[in-house]
């Protein structure tokens, strides 16, 4: 049943490892495996590519310091570790902010620190997923110690308005320190710790074509944390364990790869998605935009298909050789659909049928003119099966007329 | 990605009898939009026979594919032997399915019972009424967050053998969301034990004398007597009168001063939890009672 093209537009879950970035790990998979803190000759190049590896993170986050970049495993390790770490250094102010709409890996570790005594808030947002920033702003007190504000929602590809919500926070409490879990905004659209005024920020490589398994924690000079991981002396005794050295590398390179790319990815990347988008509202008349008006990254779009279900659609389009993602309960094994559907109030007729569609810089016309060929005919099988023919008639009257 | 069979594969990528029947004997319903799934099915019921059956569903593709299967199964048989189908007979007709999915089977089996709920077959109207009267009418709502009633538990429980909350969970959705009701449902699972439980007890009073002695027998011969043999001892049943167990102690516990303590701590005790708490164990000497 699977088509033998595939057409990849899932890139929020993981994305293709470039080229350029595998060759360039190569050689620190094979002949220069010394650890780089030994001390003879050997160990010179490794030492030398980790290095080098962070001056391009560095560069890539615009920090000011490359000792402000700290190697992690991944994501959620910077999520866990800037959150973790900052509140461990501190344990004076109990209280902690931050969004309805983050990623588990954030909005888990401050259900674990609810239950370790900390008083916490979460920001609703508003139907297009965008941050209620008056709400935030009425939030920060004197207590405050920590806000958490994902830069780009996984789900919607929303854009939270980083700089300005900096603003907000050091306005209310200028001790307060300020994290960004910056995993799916990395590669998408320029980051610049220093213009943001953020204290923390974290990415994920392999969300932007470096593998599983790297990531990276940006951590301001006047902002101390704790480790998580306790041992040796690596990553100045903020990360212990011997450097990750041919992954940091590659993450090292997909950083200036994303650099180069960026240009690419907000023209091109946004031009293809938006063909997606227009294509499908125009074409299925049960489709609906969740995120309206919303600023987003270029590569995403989520589409609300009313009166049919979205594990039904990743199933039919899967066999189609097209990879989506959904918000549906029934993809994730939990029983309710997303959490970041619910905080936007996706109507309830809509919400258990969003389908998310990431691209990235791999994503042809042609990939996207397939699509819109049979994401309609799928739509339609679907919604023939549905027990709410009456609604979908009266859906269509109002789209295209009787 | 759901490791689904090829059956339910087939069944969602080509449903059979998807629609409606405008003129149907029996519709019933299961779940709704916002619970995330929803099943519609129609039954045309002729002499006693559903000759046709088609069904709508909003849900996953193991939701259409038990929609799918049921109806299949339906179409042909007696109203009588549609009534008997589970939630568990959906489920292995497709080969099976995903734990987390179990919930779509019993969806299907929902379904089907608010179908013949409705449905009463003029010939057979008093056992229709019997069958209705004999269930219980209690439409207590267990979790409000997906609407799961009492009954639609104590069922699952009762098809599929479910011993702990996420097991109900998985097949039945309850408590699947704000689990506030995680509570309510571990009552009912030890509430659904204790009733069978109290079952497997009056099942004891009502054995007949000879099944009375055969089951001491077999519990004298297969747990009692391998015990006393560990300890260089051995039983023997001489003889049952009523709730009176006749034995004979051999070898070591034979005379040995604790053979009283053996008799009463260990001996009766064993057959009065197996079989009858009115059981009193008389030791008897070779030379008779």
């Amino acid at each position: 049943m699977m088509a033998n093209n595939l057409i990849y537009l899932d890139n929020n879950a993981t994305s293709k490892v470039d080229e350029k970035v595998f060759e360039s790990m190569l050689p620190y998979l094979k002949e220069e495996y010394a650890n780089p803190s030994s001390m003879y000759d050997f160990a010179k190049k490794s030492s030398n590519a980790v290095k080098e590896a962070r001056v391009k993170v560095k560069e890539f986050f615009n920090a000011n310091n490359e000792k402000e970049i700290i190697f992690t495993s991944c994501g959620s390790e910077g999520d866990n570790m800037a959150i973790r770490g900052v509140l461990d250094m501190d344990k004076s102010k109990r209280h902690i902010i931050t969004t309805k709409v983050e990623h588990p890996a954030v909005l888990n570790v401050y259900k674990y620190l609810e239950k370790q005594g900390y008083k916490t808030d979460y920001i609703n947002v508003n139907s297009n997923g965008e941050l209620d920033l008056e709400q935030l702003a009425s939030a920060i007190n004197d207590d405050t110690a920590l806000v958490s504000v994902m830069y780009a929602n996984n789900e919607t590809g929303v854009i939270n308005p980083i700089q300005k919500i900096s603003e907000i926070i050091k306005s209310k409490n200028q001790h307060t320190k300020f994290f960004v879990d910056a995993v799916q905004a990395a590669g998408k659209i320029p980051i610049d710790v220093q213009a943001c005024g953020v204290d923390m920020l974290a990415v994920s490589g392999h969300k932007f074509h470096a593998p599983k398994g790297v990531g990276a924690l940006y951590v301001n000079s006047k902002t101390i944390l704790s480790p998580l991981i306790i041992g040796g002396h690596q990553e100045r005794g903020k990360r212990a364990g011997t450097e990750n050295v041919p992954y940091i590398v590659g993450l090292g390179t997909a950083c200036e790869r994303a650099s180069d790319n960026l240009q690419y990815e907000m023209t091109e990347v946004k031009r293809l998605r938006d063909k997606l988008e227009d294509g499908i509202l125009k074409s299925v008349f049960n489709a609906r935009l969740n995120t309206g008006v919303a600023n987003r990254v270029p590569n995403t779009t989520n589409i609300g298909f009313e009166y049919v279900e979205g594990e039904l659609i990743l199933l039919h389009l899967s066999d189609l050789g097209i990879c989506a993602s959904s918000g549906s309960a029934c993809t994730s094994g939990s029983l309710e659909p997303s959490h970041v559907l619910r905080a936007m109030n996706v109507p309830f007729t809509a919400i258990h049928g969003s389908i998310r569609f990431s691209l990235s810089k791999y994503t042809t016309d042609k990939d996207i003119d397939y699509v819109l060929s049979v994401v309609p005919n799928v739509i339609e099988k679907i919604r023939d099966l549905s027990p709410y023919q009456d609604e979908l008639a009266e859906l269509k009257r109002r789209k295209f007329g009787s | 990605m759901w490791d689904y069979s090829e059956k339910v594969m087939d069944h969602y990528r080509n449903p059979r009898n998807v629609g409606k029947i405008d003129d149907a004997d029996a519709v019933g319903n299961a779940g709704s939009l916002t619970c995330g799934d929803q099943l519609k099915i129609y039954l045309k019921i002729k002499d006693g026979i559903v000759t046709d059956a088609k069904f709508q569903t909003f849900g996953c593709g193991s939701a259409v594919a038990s929609s799918s299967i049921l109806t299949e199964m339906i179409i042909g048989k007696s109203v009588d032997e549609v009534r008997k189908i589970t939630n568990k007979d959906i489920a292995d007709e497709l080969g099976g399915l995903p734990p987390e999915k179990m919930h779509c089977s019993v969806m299907g089996y929902e379904a089907l019972e608010d179908a013949l709920k409705g449905y009463v077959d003029k010939d057979d109207l008093n056992d229709a009424l019997d069958e209705i009267n004999g269930k219980p009418v209690d439409e207590k709502i267990v979790c409000t967050c997906f609407g799961v009633t009492e009954n639609l538990i104590w069922e699952a429980i009762k098809q599929n053998g479910l011993k702990t909350v996420e097991e109900v969970t998985n097949y039945t959705k309850a408590g699947g969301a704000c689990g506030k009701c995680k509570n309510a449902i571990q009552d009912i699972i030890d509430t659904y034990y204790n009733k069978e439980k109290k079952e497997n007890d009056e099942n004891k009073v009502v054995l007949s004398p000879a099944q009375k002695i055969l089951k001491i027998n077999s519990i004298v011969e297969n747990r009692i007597s391998p015990e006393l043999q560990k300890d260089g001892g051995d039983i023997t049943l001489v003889d049952i009168e009523g709730d009176k167990v006749y034995v004979r102690l051999r070898g070591r516990c034979s005379g040995c001063r604790n053979s009283t303590l053996t008799l009463k701590a260990f001996v009766e005790s064993s057959l009065r939890e197996a079989v009858d708490e009115n059981i009193e164990v008389v030791e008897v000497n070779y030379d008779g009672k």
